[in-house]
């Protein structure tokens, strides 16, 4: 019935791919129309296609979404990954911003120097480890359910499986002192659609390099 | 809207029992202005919803924010809750000691502040509490799609009001290019889109015919970039409008005037207080 969604943004990860994540734990198909030129980008302002100038954007039922964090709201809610009750919503709210400031530390690394990733790489540990994935490995200990909220899936856990594969790459053994999360880990990426999503071949971008970030420098003019 | 002005001059039952004949049976169809019960106020919900919130606010104990004395990111929280006519109290953060015991208290789940105590939660991360004030007091509007359209603009207007709640902290050599940074975006980025909206539907509020949490949003933000550009607006008439209109909504009113919980803009005391507590470098 519905159209698939389509996803506009650079062949990288950046701030879509948790839209990415989303909608393939949901189990739904989308397209994807990379940003490869300046020009691309310019037609797309030219259009009136970018509500403040600026991607992710996603074409999804009718509408020309922005902002990441709308999107993202607007999946959850229509593909049932969040909870109807208010109390629950809370919940997951909270728990998807703490993981998004941690997303945060790691979206904008490889923007940094040399000299600042080190710095920047010990901040991605600390936090992880001390703010973050305690708080999660304690949620799951006190109400022994599979899942954050709700027993069942919810946007919550979804982002933070994306967290932990992500703090992984750049700090392997980050959950080592976390026996629950790393259940919650293999249980999690053994759900279909998310299996599914992690195998080769899928929509899930590879980690963005230097290149990368040169490349989107260029596009939106910045020194 | 002219037609269920209220005239504070005359008595309340005789200016509300006609009123409430007059507004209810006309603008309750069409889902406009109606009139409370308890209460000579204009609020923009159906007369369902009204009554829905009136409840609520009963029954609830007070919110209680835990913050610095100052806006900051409690200052949205404090315009919701205001704007949907919640009372709330305010404990304020002054020194480091208090901000290591809630850490100790455990009541911080990330180890920060806004804190605001509600409904037997003790709820953190800002966006996560607001959705939850506009979801309880029907700010959120109707639908899913509506909902779509009140995040995309709040989301954007906390893109412009982060540049502003950062502000007091750039070092004093940035101050300016920082400035004139919010401006440009705020006349060339974001409020044209909302002068936009607001024009192509020639309602009054921005989503679904009725105040939304974006219409709150979009109001602090206004008044916060014409502290520090006053002629913002100059190029905006439809926005001039809304700000004149969102004024005289008495819960917003009241939060106007002095005495109010709402926070003067950030001077050094307040940027040194924040940075005393939290012991940032």
């Amino acid at each position: 019935m519905s159209e698939k969604p389509k996803l506009h943004y650079f062949n990288g990860r950046g701030r879509m791919e948790s839209i990415r994540w989303l909608l393939a734990a949901a189990g739904v198909e989308f397209e994807e129309e990379f940003l490869e030129s300046r020009e691309q980008y310019e037609m797309l302002l030219q259009d009136g296609a970018l509500l403040f100038q600026q991607v992710p954007m996603v074409e999804i039922d009718g509408m020309k979404m922005v902002q990441t964090r709308a999107i993202l709201s607007y999946i959850a809610g229509k593909y049932n990954l969040y909870e109807k009750d208010l109390k629950e919503r809370a919940w997951i709210d909270m728990y998807v911003e703490g993981v998004r400031d941690l997303m945060d530390l790691i979206r904008v690394h490889h923007k940094l120097s040399p000299q600042e990733q080190q710095k920047n790489l010990a901040l991605i540990g600390e936090k992880a480890a001390t703010r973050y994935f305690p708080v999660y490995e304690k949620i799951l200990k006190d109400h022994k359910d599979d899942f954050l909220v709700g027993n069942q899936l919810t946007w919550a856990d979804v982002q933070l499986i994306e967290a932990i594969l992500t703090v992984e790459e750049k700090v392997p053994t980050i959950l080592s002192e976390f026996p629950l999360l790393q259940a919650f880990k293999a249980r999690v990426s053994s759900i279909a659609t998310i299996k599914k999503f992690l195998q080769p071949g899928s929509q899930r971008k590879l980690p963005t390099d230097e290149k990368a970030v040169a490349f989107t420098n260029r596009i939106f003019n910045r020194r | 809207m002219g037609v269920c002005a209220y005239n504070p001059k005359k008595s309340f039952l005789l200016e509300l029992g006609k009123t409430l004949q007059i507004c209810i049976s006309f603008l309750s169809q069409h889902r406009l202005c109606g009139v409370t019960g308890s209460s000579h106020v204009i609020s923009c919900y159906p007369a369902e919803m009204r009554q829905k919130n009136q409840e609520l606010r009963s029954m609830s104990e007070k919110p209680r924010l835990i913050y610095f004395n100052g806006r900051g990111r409690m200052e949205s929280v404090r315009w919701l809750l205001a704007a949907a006519r919640v009372e709330f109290e305010e404990i304020f953060l002054d020194t480091r000691e208090q901000y290591v015991k809630l850490i100790k208290d455990g009541s911080l789940m990330f180890q920060q502040v806004p804190l605001v105590e509600i409904d037997g939660m003790k709820m953190v991360q800002t966006r996560a509490i607001l959705s939850y004030i506009a979801g309880k007091y029907n700010l959120y509007g109707k639908d899913l799609k509506e909902r779509a359209f009140i995040d995309m603009y709040v989301e954007g207007i906390t893109d412009l009001m982060h540049m502003i709640l950062m502000f007091p902290f750039s070092p004093p050599e940035a101050k300016e290019k920082n400035l004139a940074l919010i401006t440009e975006r705020a006349t060339h980025r974001y409020f044209p889109v909302f002068e936009k909206a607001l024009k192509q539907h020639g309602q009054d509020f921005l989503v679904g015919n009725q105040v939304s949490w974006a219409d709150i949003q979009l109001m602090e933000v206004i008044l916060a970039v014409e502290e520090k550009t006053p002629a913002v607006l100059s190029a905006f008439p439809q926005l001039q409008a809304f700000k004149t209109r969102m004024s005289n909504m008495p819960a917003i009113k009241k939060f106007l005037q002095p005495g109010s919980p709402r926070k003067p803009p950030p001077d050094d005391h307040y940027v040194s207080t924040v940075l005393k507590v939290l012991a940032e470098e």
